[in-house]
């Protein structure tokens, strides 16, 4: 499909499609990005080494990925939407087998001189092939079981792979990410009504057979999930990081201890501090007006490319930029809520802030589609 | 696929409504997470900004220096030495092993410090310091910095130590420190965080320990900052501490020394006291110790070695007890003094009133003998005290009663415990009829008046109670013993004393017959007088029974002390106070065991007088011409024991 099924009245060519570009969202994701430059920095005791000037490259390299991608038709990007997916599945599975483990978690492929980390590739994969499904799908049919049933698929077959690493944030963001994606193609409210219903009752099925003769799960694993959801019943475990981000967090106040002032993060308090928990070293230093700063940032992302999606009549168009919207909105709220104790920690880090390079490159190429989305709207 | 028109409006539309509905879902949720910000950065912000300051700071304690004490010349008895100790971090050494043989290599390690140090290495945080060498020499020290470079990790450290410059002469005074004990801790109730750091040094005897709150002073505090794993990243602040006060004694260090020197191989003690402010110039106890050995905790085998010559030994010899004031011994005849004051404050006789001494004499069916089996013919007090007849005191105790003689003993300040910063300060027993009643739960009965006249008997007392005694004959004062001449610079009060209330006329007369037991051809102490004529010595010699001599024996010839064993013998006993007209210092002195208290107690007595008078060694010509020859002896004897001990800097009193 091209502009020749749209009655269009302009189509931008060659190198004035940079001035199509969703320019709002590309600002914001440098100021965000700059953000997570100077946290690198903080935390580093003050140093480009060892994070920040890889994270700069990578990022500079993602935005050149990002304008790269704009420019190729967006309907290019459909056309490899199978593709990208299959590659990501292989690769995912590849990890299964030949993966290097860090931390007790198979997650990464060593390529040499760097490593890749396919779930990620698989994020963004999976919102491209279920957008291009839905783009394929007759509207009438959305609905049917049947159709249903194939995107279900398609989400859980890589969830399984990814949660197996383990890696449970992972799993949560591509099922989130996946569903939402159905959610907006159309797919009828009852379904999700009853898969919401479904899992509220046997979660409370599990919970309220607790003590009872025919309780579902063991005792200690019962244990296991009370410590996952209130860290402090295990102080000096997984207790001891979310209570210190915590304390991280609320000793900013409203403006913060001052840039690399952070004795949290400086004494070693905060666990993770360059990836994960490193919002909490930002709100220590920079307080209640940097870290609300930081969320009004990605507020905005989330506003713009929603309006974007709004406003673009291709189907695969809208739905691939708010999938990107959604998975982009998953990243950072779990990750906020994580780090201030809304949340069990799950390990998602926080979007263009977080160190880590397959992070960065893959939501730099997400923004590429959003872009390409944008540049290509039928006008 | 191609759409219509219509299609994709209609299905643009149902995205537009879906992303508007998932777009609010998120800012909703944005919201949310704003919201948390907001309360835990704002509203809460204070709780968590105190539990990040609890987090990071640590408070440290910085030990003050502890209090020096000085001698009445300002010399030092106890100090404070630094020492340096090597100290090693694992992080900083890197290879451990590699690092340790080359500094074994440089300076030689105990090996068994040396295994408890690797053990620790291993075991504590990297950034740990592990001591490897406690009190290395200076040059040791300067042979690790020059080798610094090859040594990364290793640390001399300057610490502080308790030492004793004076070593065993002032052990029995001046006490020691010595690390704090769980025993300690049980046993004191004293809040001072000070104390909660391993091996603190607190007094554990005598002055160290009884002047503890003066010297000790007040600990500083330091905030240190400290990452997760507590290492110390930098310090914020302190507050300095406030160093323990100086103390200086009465005690002279070179008389003391002379003291401890003159009665080295004896058991003995001797105490000088001036007789003008009750201030303690010496007060000698032997045999001693060197208290350095305790401020570091003693060996096991060194403990065990001082305490089995105490248990075990037979000798009873005792080197850790002050005899001074921890002794306490049948005062013998030098309690005569009491008896005959008395008698004469009491009107019950007359100083020129005799007695006939037959060498006995019988209370009902018991019979009480004098040491001079064939009597001593007609005795008035003079006479009776210059000759120390016992027969004359069985007399006219009887005629006085215990109770004033008690009453007596106790205002010369016997049973009294002085209160002095020494430890366990015995109060003796001054025993009168209530005292037996209480104590034995039997009636007093005439014999033990008889017994008690001559210091027999219930009668104990300590060196120091006998030094006051002899003290307060001389001045007619209660002369209160002094041993602390300044806190921190602050006078303590003298010990002059007010007036006893005594009869001067009564007084003159012991004081005489005193002087007499020196300086008359017939005195028990003739031999041992001073001759130089404005030192001339007032004296009384006892000869106290530790055994109880039976009729069998007595009837067989009394055993001499030499031929039994030396726990059995008599205590030999001195007291004097010189210079007889114008009374400077009373001296008294017990030899346990020694024998007769004119052979064994008195040259000591006298010799040590002449070096507190002459402040130093004094002339032969002080001695009487027959024992100076034997006396430059003795001088040249004791001139390898005898320290030249130099006036020092410490003197307080402004």
């Amino acid at each position: 499909m091209s502009y020749l099924e749209y009655q269009v009245k302009y189509v931008p060519a060659g190198f004035r499609k940079l001035l199509f570009l969703n320019w709002p969202v590309v600002f914001l994701v440098t100021a965000v990005s700059g953000f997570g430059f100077l946290m690198l920095y903080s935390v580093a005791g003050g140093s480009m080494d060892p994070w920040v000037t890889p994270q700069v490259q990578r990022f500079g390299l993602g935005v050149a990925v990002m304008i790269g991608m704009a420019m190729v038709p967006i309907w290019f990007w459909r056309n490899m939407a199978v593709v990208a997916y299959l590659l990501a599945f292989v690769l995912l599975v590849l990890v299964e087998f030949v993966g290097v483990e860090r931390n007790g978690s198979q997650r990464w492929l060593d390529l040499g001189p760097m490593d890749l980390q396919p779930s990620e590739l698989m994020k963004i994969s999976l919102i491209m092939l279920l957008a291009a499904y839905y783009d394929w799908l007759p509207l009438n049919k959305v609905s049917k079981p049947v159709w249903i049933l194939v995107p279900l698929i398609f989400i859980a077959a890589p969830a399984y792979l990814v949660l197996s690493q383990p890696d449970l944030g992972t799993t949560i963001l591509l099922v989130s990410g996946g569903g939402a994606i159905m959610f907006l193609a159309g797919v009828h409210w009852a379904y999700f009504a009853t898969v919401i219903a479904g899992v509220v009752g046997l979660v409370t099925a599990v919970f309220q057979s607790r003590g009872t003769g025919w309780q579902v799960l063991k005792d200690y694993q019962y244990r296991r999930i009370d410590t996952f959801l209130d860290p402090t019943q295990d102080p000096l475990g997984a207790g001891y990081h979310i209570t210190q981000a915590k304390i991280a967090l609320g000793s900013g106040g409203w403006t913060g201890r001052g840039f690399m002032q952070g004795t949290q993060s400086r004494l070693n308090f905060l666990p993770e501090k360059h990836t994960d928990f490193i919002f909490t070293t930002l709100a220590e230093e920079f307080g209640f007006v940097g870290a609300f700063g930081l969320l009004v940032l990605y507020a905005l992302i989330i506003i713009f490319c929603v309006m974007s999606a709004i406003t673009n009549k291709d189907r695969f168009a809208s739905l691939i930029t708010m999938g990107v919207a959604v998975t982009f909105f998953l990243f950072f709220s779990v990750n906020m809520a994580m780090v201030m104790g809304l949340a069990p920690v799950v390990g998602v880090p926080l979007p263009l802030v977080s160190y880590g390079g397959s992070a960065m490159l893959v939501l730099m190429v997400a923004f590429g589609l959003v872009q390409s989305a944008h540049v290509h709207k039928p006008r | 696929m191609k759409r219509g028109p219509k299609e994709i409006e209609d299905s643009s539309r149902r995205i537009s409504r879906r992303a508007m509905l998932l777009g609010t879902a998120q800012l909703g949720m944005i919201g949310i997470l704003g919201a948390r910000m907001a309360s835990m950065q704002v509203e809460q912000a204070d709780t968590f900004r105190m539990l990040a300051e609890e987090n990071r700071i640590n408070i440290g304690l910085i030990p003050p220096a502890r209090g020096l004490i000085y001698d009445s010349e300002g010399v030092v008895l106890a100090d404070n030495e630094q020492h340096y100790t090597i100290t090693m971090t694992r992080e900083g050494a890197g290879d451990v092993d590699e690092v340790l043989a080359r500094l074994d290599r440089i300076i030689a390690l105990d090996p068994e410090v040396l295994e408890k140090a690797r053990k620790e290495l291993k075991e504590l945080s990297p950034f740990v310091p592990v001591t490897i060498a406690r009190r290395i020499s200076w040059e040791d020290v300067a042979r690790v910095t020059v080798n610094a470079p090859a040594l990364p990790g290793v640390v001399a450290e300057l610490g502080r130590s308790r030492t004793y410059p004076q070593g065993l002469d002032m052990a029995h005074v001046v006490g020691y420190v010595g690390p704090v004990s769980d025993f300690d801790l049980s046993r004191i109730e004293d809040q001072d965080p000070l104390l909660q750091i391993p091996r603190f040094q607190i007094g554990k005897t005598m002055v160290e320990n009884n002047l503890e709150h003066a010297l000790r002073g007040s600990a500083g505090t330091k905030r240190v900052e400290v990452n997760a794993a507590g290492r110390v990243m930098r310090e914020l602040d302190r507050v300095e501490g406030i160093p323990g006060a100086d103390v200086q004694l009465t005690v002279d260090a070179r008389l003391q020394n002379y003291i401890q020197a003159r009665l080295d191989g004896e058991s003995a003690a001797a105490v000088v006291i001036d007789v003008t402010n009750g201030d303690i110039k010496g007060i000698g106890s032997a045999p001693t110790f060197d208290p350095n050995v305790f401020v570091q905790g003693i060996s096991v085998a060194l403990w065990d070695e001082l305490n089995e010559r105490e248990i075990d030994a037979k000798l009873h010899r005792r080197p850790l007890a002050a005899k001074t004031v921890q002794g306490t011994y049948p005062p013998g005849s030098t309690f005569k003094m009491v008896t005959a004051l008395a008698a004469l404050e009491d009107g019950a006789i007359e100083a020129e009133d005799t007695v006939r001494c037959v060498g006995h004499t019988d209370v009902f069916d018991v019979r009480f003998h004098c040491w001079r089996r064939a009597g001593h013919g007609n005795m008035n007090l003079n006479e009776s005290l210059k000759q120390s007849c016992d027969v004359y005191y069985y007399d006219i105790a009887q005629r006085v009663g215990i109770d004033k003689i008690a009453a007596m003993g106790r205002k010369l300040g016997l049973g009294e415990r002085h209160d002095l910063p020494m430890s366990a300060i015995r109060s003796g027993i001054m025993p009168d009829k209530e005292w037996k009643r209480e104590a034995r739960g039997e009636d007093w009965r005439v014999g033990d008046t008889v017994n008690a006249s001559i210091g027999q008997g219930y009668v104990q007392t300590s060196p120091l109670q006998l030094a006051v005694m002899t003290a307060r004959i001389a001045t007619g004062r209660a002369v209160k013993p002094r041993l602390v001449r300044s806190i921190d610079g602050v006078e303590q009060p003298s010990g002059a004393g007010e007036s006893l209330g005594l009869n001067e006329n009564n007084l003159r007369r012991v004081r005489r017959a005193m002087y007499d037991v020196s300086n008359h051809s017939r005195g028990t102490a003739y031999r041992t007088r001073i001759q130089e004529e404005q030192f001339r010595m007032a004296g009384k010699t006892g000869t106290s029974q530790v055994r109880r001599i039976t009729q069998a024996e007595r009837d067989a010839g009394v055993t001499r002390n030499a031929d039994l064993p030396w726990n059995r013998r008599d205590h030999a006993l001195f007291v004097s106070f010189a210079p007889a007209d114008n009374p400077k210092y009373a001296v008294a002195v017990v030899v346990e065991h020694g024998g007769g208290g004119s052979t064994a107690a008195a040259p000591i007595a006298r010799d040590v007088m002449l070096q507190a008078l002459y402040e130093g060694t004094p002339p032969l010509s002080a001695y009487p011409s027959a024992s100076r020859g034997q006396i430059a002896e003795q001088q040249r004897r004791l001139a390898d024991l005898i320290r030249d001990i130099q006036p020092g800097r410490g003197t307080q009193d402004t």
